[in-house]
């Protein structure tokens, strides 16, 4: 991949990865400041600790056998490899005996802990340093000053100063250096260890900042294909169920929808050109064979009564096409209240009632409680017309007692609204599940007056209200069910 | 004297002409309401647009007016919406494309008193303008209604004919009060579906043609005069001889 800096920091990954980045350093920063300077504090605490001890043995040698005791122990003590400072000096500052040669000026003044670390110089030294650098340099003499420092850098130390009783002052020291190099090896460590760190996360961001943004890159690639056209393409799908799966398998389901709802406007629009153009053309042709030939007054009128009628029922097949759309397409509506559906059920067999009559179809409704449902009242009405309306057509004639029945009740956490009829049914299972489909009109009931589209808009509306409509096989006939998710809070 | 038990909208003769404002943009449809109108014996004005339908209806004292709801300038709930606010009263129909269950609501709300979705036919808004302008002097607090020598009593809840009780269901009481009220207008088998039933939607089958014959054999069986008429191409009227 080949992004230029800038275009790498226009990515949300790398902004971030820079900010982190930024963060971890300040840490690290305070982290090495904090780490050391609580060693240092802890060394100096335990190097003061070690001298108390010291002066608590001399001050016993001083005890028991005064200041000659003493010198001898200081004298002893100075000898040893790796010792402490030791000095013992009189009352003007003399030093008389010990292992330090020269000190920095008022260290010795005054009793008490050194406040700071001071430099000093033991005995013995001067002669290794001079041998040293004299075996390397013949020049005779860097300037005192040099060495002043020299020593100054390489010798600290921290000392507790004490005055005898008889005002002579002696000194027990500790070198720092030991502290010291600890500090800086600590220092060295932390340092390192926060180098390889930020290393590593440069790296890993590198590596994971790198595939995810091959992963953005195909999954804008594969929606700038779908925007070209390819309406079936879907978003690629790795099978980790990371983020980028779930968003992935989101917007598939989203293009799924849409994919739906575009065959469904598509199928609108082929049904509307087939069923509406056979009956405009019907119209047309009845219009120019009227107009063609004479014909009685009585003949025009009759014609064009035909012609309004006709019209009348593209617009009603219309009114269906655009609300069964509607529905589909989630229609959202800030009317729907709760519905009675006992209710609705008297009202629709009380409108169909003299119909049914007058069809010899008995028409009954059982209805098992009250129940009350989210919803519209109109479109649950219409819906349950169009089932009754089919039942009654569907069962004249074809029975020995033609009968409807329509019952509801709570079955196995539903509400349903049943309407039975006792016809001929729809026997086949795939004729029964293509019923429901707009514009279907099963070969038997291409005689029947209606648009095809009854079903269609019952199946629709209880889509819209969260519930389903199925066609059981009826013994005999047909059974349509209309089922309503029950809510437990009402 | 025998009435033919069938008419069209044209030969009714109506006793009263009405003075109807039309504010509707589509200048064809506009000049067809005018002239069906005019042939109804009404007299009707026509404003092209919503700003010049509200100064007319704000100056003129009109019966009815029909008010199209989608126009330019001014749409046609915020004429009605104008003119509510201004204290005028003049029922509204209101014509409009859109025909969902909201939209109706939606537009009843904003001071409507009816609501038919286009396309339509003429004779059903004729029919429902009629029936807007008799509710300015409506029959709302009358408790007996009479329509030659049929009576029902809104309170006893009985119906009875030249002095005979004659028994109805509930729902056919409704229907035939609704008939009452509007005796000597054409009402439309929607009408009666709304405003009986209270469903707004087209059955697939004429259901409200099998409710008023059986109505109509309640109350004209055994009686010589037709009383309940079928309007062809329109719907019915209560009619006395």
């Amino acid at each position: 991949m080949a992004l230029s800096v800038p275009a790498i920091m226009k990515t949300t990954a790398a902004r971030l990865s820079a900010l982190y980045l930024l963060l971890f350093a300040l840490c690290a920063v305070l982290l090495v400041f904090y780490m050391t300077s609580l060693s240092a504090r802890m060394l100096t605490a335990q190097t003061q600790d070690t001298i108390n001890d010291e002066v608590l043995g001399l001050a016993r040698a001083y005890k028991k056998g005064g200041l000659p005791l003493l010198v001898r122990v200081v004298e002893n003590r100075s000898r040893q490899p790796g010792a402490n400072l030791y000095l013992i000096a009189d009352a003007n500052g003399q030093i008389l005996t010990g292992n330090v040669q020269a000190l920095e000026p008022g260290v010795i003044d005054t009793e008490g802990w050194t406040t700071e670390p001071f430099s000093y110089k033991r005995f013995g030294e001067g002669e290794l340093d001079r041998l040293r650098s004299g075996a390397s340099d013949t020049t005779p003499s860097p300037s005192d000053d040099a060495a002043q420092t020299e020593g100054e850098k390489g010798h600290n130390a921290i000392a507790l100063v004490l005055r005898l009783p008889n005002q002579m002052i002696l000194l027990v020291g500790r070198d720092l250096g030991e502290p010291e190099r600890f500090r800086a090896v600590i220092k060295r460590s932390l340092m390192l260890a926060l180098g390889m760190m930020g290393l590593g996360g440069l790296l890993i961001w590198f590596f994971v900042g790198h595939a995810a943004l091959k992963r953005i890159d195909s999954v804008s690639d594969a929606s700038r294909r779908i925007m070209g056209g390819d309406l079936s393409g879907r978003l690629p799908v790795t099978g980790a169920g990371d983020e980028f799966d779930r968003l992935s398998e989101n917007l598939n389901s989203m293009l799924a929808r849409i994919a739906t709802l575009n065959e469904g406007l598509k199928q609108v629009s082929d049904n509307i050109a087939h069923d509406l153009k056979t009956p405009l053309t019907r119209l047309r042709n009845r219009a120019e064979a009227t107009l063609s030939g004479k014909h009685k007054t009585s003949d025009y009128r009759q014609a064009l009564e035909g012609t309004i009628t006709e019209s009348d029922q593209l617009i009603k097949t219309f009114n269906a096409i655009l609300m069964i759309s509607r529905l589909e397409a989630g229609y959202s509506t800030e009317h729907t209240n709760k519905v009675d559906l006992a209710a609705a059920v008297h009202d629709v067999v009380e409108l169909y009632e003299p119909v049914a009559e007058e069809a010899g179809v008995l028409l009954e409704a059982e209805v098992n409680g009250a129940f009350l449902v989210d919803g519209n009242r109109e479109l649950i009405g219409q819906a349950l017309s169009n089932i009754v309306d089919n039942a009654i057509k569907y069962s004249a004639g074809s029975a020995a007692e033609p009968a409807v029945r329509v019952t509801l009740g709570r079955v196995s956490g539903e509400i349903r609204l049943t309407v039975a009829d006792n016809g001929q049914g729809i026997p086949d299972d795939a004729d029964r599940a293509r019923a429901t489909e707009r514009f279907v009109r099963l070969e038997k009931s291409r005689s029947q007056p209606g648009s095809g589209l009854g079903l269609s808009l019952a199946k629709a509306v209880m889509t819209f209200h969260y519930g389903r409509l199925d066609l059981l096989p009826g013994n005999p006939g047909l059974s349509v069910v209309m089922s309503f998710p029950t809510r437990e809070d009402h | 004297m025998q009435m033919p038990a069938t008419q069209t909208s044209s030969e009714i003769a109506y006793n009263g002409s009405m003075k109807i404002l039309v504010i509707e943009d589509d200048r064809e449809a506009a000049d067809y309401l005018q002239k069906a109108f005019t042939e109804a014996g009404h007299t009707a004005h026509v404003a092209g647009d919503g700003e010049t339908g509200f100064a007319l209806a704000d100056a003129g004292d009109y019966d009815v007016m029909v008010i199209d709801r989608m126009m330019p300038r001014r749409d046609g709930l915020s004429v009605i919406a104008g003119l509510r606010s201004r204290g005028n009263t003049t029922p509204v129909l209101i014509l409009s494309a859109l025909g969902e269950v909201d939209d109706r609501v939606t537009g009843l709300r904003a001071g409507g008193d009816d609501y038919l979705t286009k396309p339509y036919a003429f004779s059903e808004l004729l029919a429902r303008v009629e029936v807007l302008n008799r509710r300015a002097s409506a029959k709302e607090a009358e408790t007996v209604y009479r329509v030659g020598d049929l009576e029902l009593d809104r309170l006893s809840h009985s119906v009875r004919r030249a002095s005979r009780e004659i028994t109805l269901q509930p729902r056919e009481f409704r229907l035939l009060e609704y008939l009452m009220r509007h005796a000597g207008q054409v009402v439309t088998r929607t009408m009666l579906l709304e405003n009986v039933w209270d469903y707004h939607f087209d059955p697939q089958t004429n259901v409200i043609d099998v409710h008023v014959s059986r109505l109509r054999g309640k109350i004209e069986k055994g009686f010589d005069k037709p009383i309940l008429h079928t309007v062809r191409g329109a719907g019915y009227m209560l009619k006395g001889g």
